[in-house]
């Protein structure tokens, strides 16, 4: 016997596996921008040879969004996330597309500066290995001076924040010193030290230290006091209540002056790069920018850009598992 | 019965005074004299700002009296140590510890955690927190809180417990199963206890003797043994007589203090 309409759990059923059509526009996209690239003819006034690199990035995009289009037909879990996202991915093909078009079809831009994708991959192709032994001499580097810095800054930051007498001496010194752009200290930084690494590593320690340093102090300082007085009522001794009480309370505040560290150290790293240090990814476009590759420099802005966004995005993770017991607080 | 007959403590003209922002010198308790034997349960009842956590902080050293003398088995008191336990009118969790390393804290510090990691567990049991060992103190009602706030001050064996209206979130029925507990683990380890309560029934029910405060500033208005064998049945005449009295006199305590205010 057949019933009429369905139950609730009949409904969730049919909508389970249900198609979404969500799914299929960043394929369109991409379909898009492949025929655009190879029915359209390129600009009169482009000489160079014509390359394969962009055709097979397409490819590619198609048959990897035709495995999620698949899966998301048999996974809700996947069908949902792709679905929403899908929107975002077909637009960012669609950007591609309109450069490509700007760039090799209708040459609008200089083509010196504004090389077309198939350039900028060509560079990936061709010098992959160097790119990444740049950016294997960078992340040397980075988390040299970052690790010295964010320990510095912690430690600093315990003792101001817990000793009247530190912050008596130090707290003045590090009202006058932190604000200076750790960038400003280039030249000192740079006869100061016997080499370049070494002083390189310095700058980026100090952008990291000053930010960690005062919210570490402002957090510890901060911290309520009843539960310095619960401690005490327990046995602890000064020791548990600087590692066991004041630095966790004061973990949130830590981590906020650990990312602004992050943001400055970026900085720093680039610039230290671009005014002496020999290799890193931050020297290689400096010195493509100097050769007019400029292919080659938004190669080396695009491994900047991932691997800056991976690390912060670690950053969080990290922060998320230590701060676990924050959940529900409201977050900054 | 009785493991231990030490943590009496004695207080001789105890005085307490605060410094007002605005300068002015607050006495929060004036001219206290007490003896609390080791192993009595006494309980602390007066009118609200009388001074009765200030007592409490005095005696759990996290505040120095400003006059007289306040000892422990004859010893002054300098300073907080884990033999006097306190349990805060507001429960003070650590934010960023389980339930189970909350309890655990006190055994951590004083390195005995490995030796008596299974007492953390009966802790738990006792307060009946069994599967919240994991849960993050934001994630416990008020009563649960309370609750792990008393595991957490009993699991170090403390000589004197001081119990900050312990029970004041709990419902009735809880409430009155922390009661028998309390006084259950008070009869097996002969642990002094001190108890702000606002609840004249449970002042009645647990203790040896109670204290009633006046109004500010503290004194002692009044001392009052309660002489009956446990348990207590919250029904008998003399319980309702006792209780009657002392809301005779916590009455005339306060219209005494609207006397001096209109004097
Ligand atoms: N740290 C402090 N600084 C200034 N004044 C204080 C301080 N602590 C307590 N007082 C004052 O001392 C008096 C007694 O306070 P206390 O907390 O001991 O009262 P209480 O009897 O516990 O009251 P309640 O029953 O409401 O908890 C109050 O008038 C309060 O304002
Ligand atoms: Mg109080």
């Amino acid at each position: 016997m057949k019933r009429i309409g369905h139950t609730y759990k009949e409904e969730e059923m049919i909508n389970r596996t249900r198609f979404d059509l969500s799914t299929l526009v960043p394929t369109l996209s991409a379909v898009l921008a492949l025929l655009v690239h190879l029915l359209v003819p390129n600009s009169p006034r482009y000489t160079l040879k014509p390359l394969p690199y962009f055709t097979i990035l397409l490819a590619g995009v198609i048959a990897v969004t035709l495995v999620l289009a698949a899966l998301s037909l048999f996974s809700q879990r996947v069908r949902e996330r792709y679905a929403f996202k899908s929107w975002f991915i077909a637009a960012f093909l669609l950007l591609l597309n309109l450069l490509n078009i700007a760039t090799l079809k209708l040459m609008l831009l200089p083509v010196i500066y504004f090389p077309n994708p198939d350039r900028i991959l060509k560079v990936f192709a061709d010098d992959w290995a160097f790119i990444l032994k740049c950016l294997g001499y960078s992340l040397r580097l980075l988390v040299t001076g970052y690790a010295i810095g964010a320990l510095a800054g912690m430690t600093t930051g315990i003792l101001v924040g817990w000793s009247r007498k530190w912050s008596y001496w130090v707290n003045p010194l590090i009202k006058v010193i932190g604000p200076i752009p750790s960038t400003a200290w280039v030249p000192i930084a740079l006869v100061s030290f016997p080499t370049t690494f070494a002083a390189s590593a310095f700058l980026i320690a100090l952008a990291v230290w000053f930010p960690t340093t005062v919210l570490t102090s402002s957090g510890i300082s901060n911290v309520q006091n009843s539960y310095f007085e619960v401690s005490s009522t327990l046995g602890a001794k000064v020791i548990h209540k600087i590692f066991k009480v004041a630095l966790p309370a004061a973990a949130p505040s830590i981590f906020v002056g650990i990312f602004n560290g992050t943001g400055a150290s970026f900085i720093t790293l680039m610039t230290a790069e671009m005014m002496g240090v020999k290799y890193g990814i931050g020297w290689y476009i400096n010195w493509q920018k100097d050769m007019l590759s400029y292919a080659n420099v938004y190669a080396g802005l695009i491994v900047i850009a991932l691997t800056f966004s991976l690390i912060i995005t670690l950053l969080f993770r990290v922060r998320d598992r230590i701060l676990v017991w924050q959940k529900g607080v409201i977050k900054w | 019965m009785v493991e231990r007959l030490t943590g009496e403590i004695r207080a001789e003209n105890l005085r307490k005074e605060f410094i007002r922002p605005d300068g002015q010198t607050v006495v929060a308790i004036n001219d206290v004299n007490v003896a609390i034997k080791a192993g009595e349960f006494i309980s602390l009842i007066g009118p609200s700002g009388c001074g009765k956590s200030t007592f409490l902080r005095l005696v759990a050293g996290l505040a120095r009296p400003d006059g007289g003398f306040l000892l422990l088995d004859g010893v002054p008191i300098t300073g907080p140590g884990y033999e006097r336990g306190l349990v805060f009118q507001d429960p003070t969790l650590f934010p960023w510890l389980t339930v189970f390393e909350n309890i655990a804290f006190g055994l951590k510090v004083r390195s005995t955690y490995h030796d008596k990691k299974q007492e953390v567990q009966d802790m738990i049991r006792l307060v009946g927190l069994e599967g919240f060992e994991k849960a993050y103190p934001h994630q416990l009602s008020g009563g649960m809180a309370q609750r792990a706030a008393l595991a957490r001050a009993l699991v170090n064996h403390p000589k004197v417990l001081l119990l900050d209206e312990p029970f004041g979130a709990l419902d009735a029925f809880t409430r009155m199963n922390m009661q028998d507990e309390l006084l259950r683990i008070w009869q097996e380890r002969g642990t002094t206890m001190i108890m702000v309560t606002h609840d004249v029934d449970e002042a009645i029910y647990l203790s040896d003797r109670i204290i009633v405060m006046s109004p500010r500033p503290a004194k002692i208005e009044c001392i009052i043994n309660v002489e009956m064998g446990r348990p207590r049945g919250r029904d008998l005449p003399d319980f309702l007589r006792l209780r009657a009295r002392i809301l005779q006199i916590l009455d005339f305590a306060g219209k005494r203090e609207e006397i001096q205010y209109y004097l």
